[in-house]
């Protein structure tokens, strides 16, 4: 057989060495979810619905280069969609999922009008603006309908077959972050893909060899906040509950944090980036058992300390992420071979 | 009514104005946002905490330590952390300074507990209500909080103009450069910029615990001062002032006659329109903004 041509393999998904490996973990993450007990099985459906978001903010921030602190806006903006159909309207589950994405899709071109004009530091504050009128809307909808806390949602049900179970949504996250991940990769690899790369890496080059600058930037805003949307959506059936202070500047932050840990403009980053964040806490619960009762009663403060200072850590010493690290390990055990 | 009204305009105003310096000290010296800003301020309360247990009979030591304490935290800060991402882009250097902001939020928590603190009553200060006019009233710690912003924008306008440091911490916002090629030191310059931001930072984040209490809902006021410095240019301290009596216009306004719940929202409507229209800000420089 003739080698494939240097086009042909950059542009492949799979190439035959990670063939094999994918298949190895998908089979590997196809078990799980019936050796693992009910706290681990939690954690990976954290971890997944989190690599959904971290991805699309992935696309956006690292690979098309726009900077965007609307992360909880949009995925609340996702979830209320969910809540405020399937609340006032009783709507199906097929219903929500498409409205919802419909919502983030025109946000997201909402979202990124500003980036038409601003740039950097001043496209941030522009959507940081948006996640605060997104949030409003959302308080004000809970204090209209005086719920004092939130709104519940029914589990999502397709032909009388409700999704209750832990297991049932594992598979679920499973098929979401899988398909997002294929939807990334596959936009990356096109023309699309590299149009995002060149106007991440100089915009005025990137319009005089014909791409479509502003084009391509709602493009982006566009794919990256259906995402959002969709996995709020998720979150708020998976959750039962949708309440507005779950989508606290705090949210952005995180998914901020997933990005830039992981490694920025990477798409195995995003992945390692959100198991790597939602995983933290739990190591913090457990290293505060160890400390003395007055500072580990307040986990959650020490959550933050910790959190701050990872991501510091992160920025000053290895920008690059834990795929920098990785990178840096391989390269390491390359050379010490004979 | 109406000029109850007029003084709570005010009152918010001299609020935003005092924070929202600095947010403009730290941008116009090297172009820096440094939203961890309203953490700061936090921080700056919780040192009136702190020395007020410390120096219960003195308010004035009390006030006086806990200031000098923000100005070095502000040192620190620089020293510390920012001095190492020059170089780095705009935006790791934001991100820096929110990851910042998060850790001083726990950090606060482990140090103080969650609980709301009240160092008027612990330096055994009464904030008395004090009649302006014909039913409008202000606060006894309103009023010292107008009072210092007059004064810090007062010192500042002097010391920018006719002292050396001053015209350094100018020169070097306007060319680094240039400004280190003829032998001004950028580090320090940087630091004094960033120690004169959090020593304002938590004068107001004091006056405001002797109002209202020290917690940890102070950071999102420090947030909200942020629009009211862009609004009227980031490098610009008239703009930070006439920015500030514009965003607590609308937002008295807003919270008046239309719906308490948008007090949080406005100062980012206004700032949205404001980016849309006029990105540079109202009295803001031009040149050096990133923008399509």
């Amino acid at each position: 057989m003739e080698a494939a041509s240097p086009y042909a393999r950059e542009v492949a998904l799979l190439d035959r060495a990670s063939l094999a490996r994918t298949i190895v973990v998908l089979a590997a993450l196809a078990v799980l979810p019936f050796v693992a007990n009910a706290f681990l099985l939690d954690l990976a459906n954290q971890v997944l619905l989190a690599v959904i978001g971290s991805l699309a903010l992935m696309l956006l921030t690292g690979f098309a280069g726009q900077i965007s602190l609307g992360t909880a806006g949009l995925l609340a903006a996702g979830a209320y969609s969910v809540g405020i159909l399937s609340h006032d309207a009783g709507a199906p589950v097929w219903v929500t999922l498409p409205a919802a994405a419909l919502v983030g899709a025109t946000l997201g071109l909402v979202f990124g009008l500003p980036s038409l004009r601003l740039r950097g530091l001043y496209l941030a504050i522009s959507t940081l603006g948006l996640h605060f009128i997104v949030v409003y809307f959302g308080g004000e909808y809970e204090t209209r309908q005086q719920l004092a806390t939130g709104l519940t949602v029914d589990p999502p049900s397709v032909l009388g077959f409700a999704l209750t179970s832990d297991r049932g949504w594992y598979f679920v996250f499973l098929a979401g972050a899988c398909l997002t991940l294929l939807i990334v990769k596959n936009l990356l690899r096109s023309r699309t893909g590299r149009a995002w790369q060149t106007l991440r890496e100089r915009e005025v080059v990137a319009s005089a060899i014909g791409i479509d600058v502003q084009r391509y930037k709602l493009y982006a805003f566009v794919v990256s906040s259906t995402l959002l949307a969709l996995a709020g959506a998720l979150f708020a059936y998976f959750r039962s509950f949708v309440s507005i202070d779950a989508f606290s500047l705090y949210l952005t932050v995180q998914y901020l944090a997933m990005v830039i840990i992981g490694g920025m403009g990477t798409v195995p980053g995003a992945i390692l980036g959100a198991a790597f964040v939602i995983l933290l806490p739990y190591g913090i619960e457990a290293f505060a058992a160890l400390l003395p009762a007055r500072v580990g009663n307040m986990v959650f403060a020490l959550d933050y300390a910790a959190f701050g200072l990872v991501m510091i850590l992160f920025l000053l010493f290895e920008p690059r992420g834990l795929v920098g690290i990785a990178r840096r390990l391989a390269a390491a055990r390359g050379k010490g071979r004979p | 009514m109406s000029l109850q009204l007029v003084v709570n305009v005010v009152v918010l105003a001299a609020i935003y104005a005092l924070v929202g310096v600095g947010y403009v000290v730290v941008y116009r010296a090297s172009r820096v946002l440094n939203l961890a800003h309203g953490e700061l301020m936090m921080v700056g309360a919780y040192l009136l905490v702190g020395t007020a247990s410390l120096f219960a009979g003195s308010p004035v030591v009390a006030v006086l330590v806990a200031a000098l304490c923000g100005l070095v935290m502000g040192v620190i800060v620089y020293v510390a952390l920012m001095r190492w991402m020059t170089g780095q882009t705009v935006l790791a250097a934001v991100l820096v300074t929110i990851a910042l902001g998060i850790l001083l939020r726990g950090l606060v928590v482990l140090g103080f507990t969650a609980q709301q603190f009240y160092p008027a009553a612990m330096l055994g200060w009464r904030n008395q209500s004090i009649e302006v006019a014909s039913g409008a009233r202000i606060s006894a710690a309103s009023a010292m909080l107008l009072a210092v912003t007059v004064v810090v924008y007062g010192a500042l306008f002097l010391f920018l103009r006719f002292t050396r440091l001053g015209i350094q911490l100018r020169a070097t916002g306007q060319n680094a450069l240039l400004a280190a090629q003829r032998g001004i030191g950028l580090n320090a310059v940087y630091a004094f910029a960033w120690g004169l931001s959090t020593f304002t930072a938590s004068i107001a984040g004091m006056l405001l615990a002797l109002d209202s209490g020290a917690e940890g809902q102070m950071a999102t006021i420090g947030l909200k001062a942020f629009p009211a410095a862009l609004v009227g240019g980031l490098d610009s301290f008239v703009g930070a002032i006439v920015g500030s009596i514009i965003v607590a216009m609308a937002e008295i306004a807003a919270i008046q006659y239309v719906n308490p719940l948008l007090s949080d929202v406005v100062p980012f409507l206004v700032l949205l329109v404001v980016l849309a229209v006029r990105p540079w800000g109202l009295f803001g420089s031009r040149e050096q903004l990133d923008r399509v």
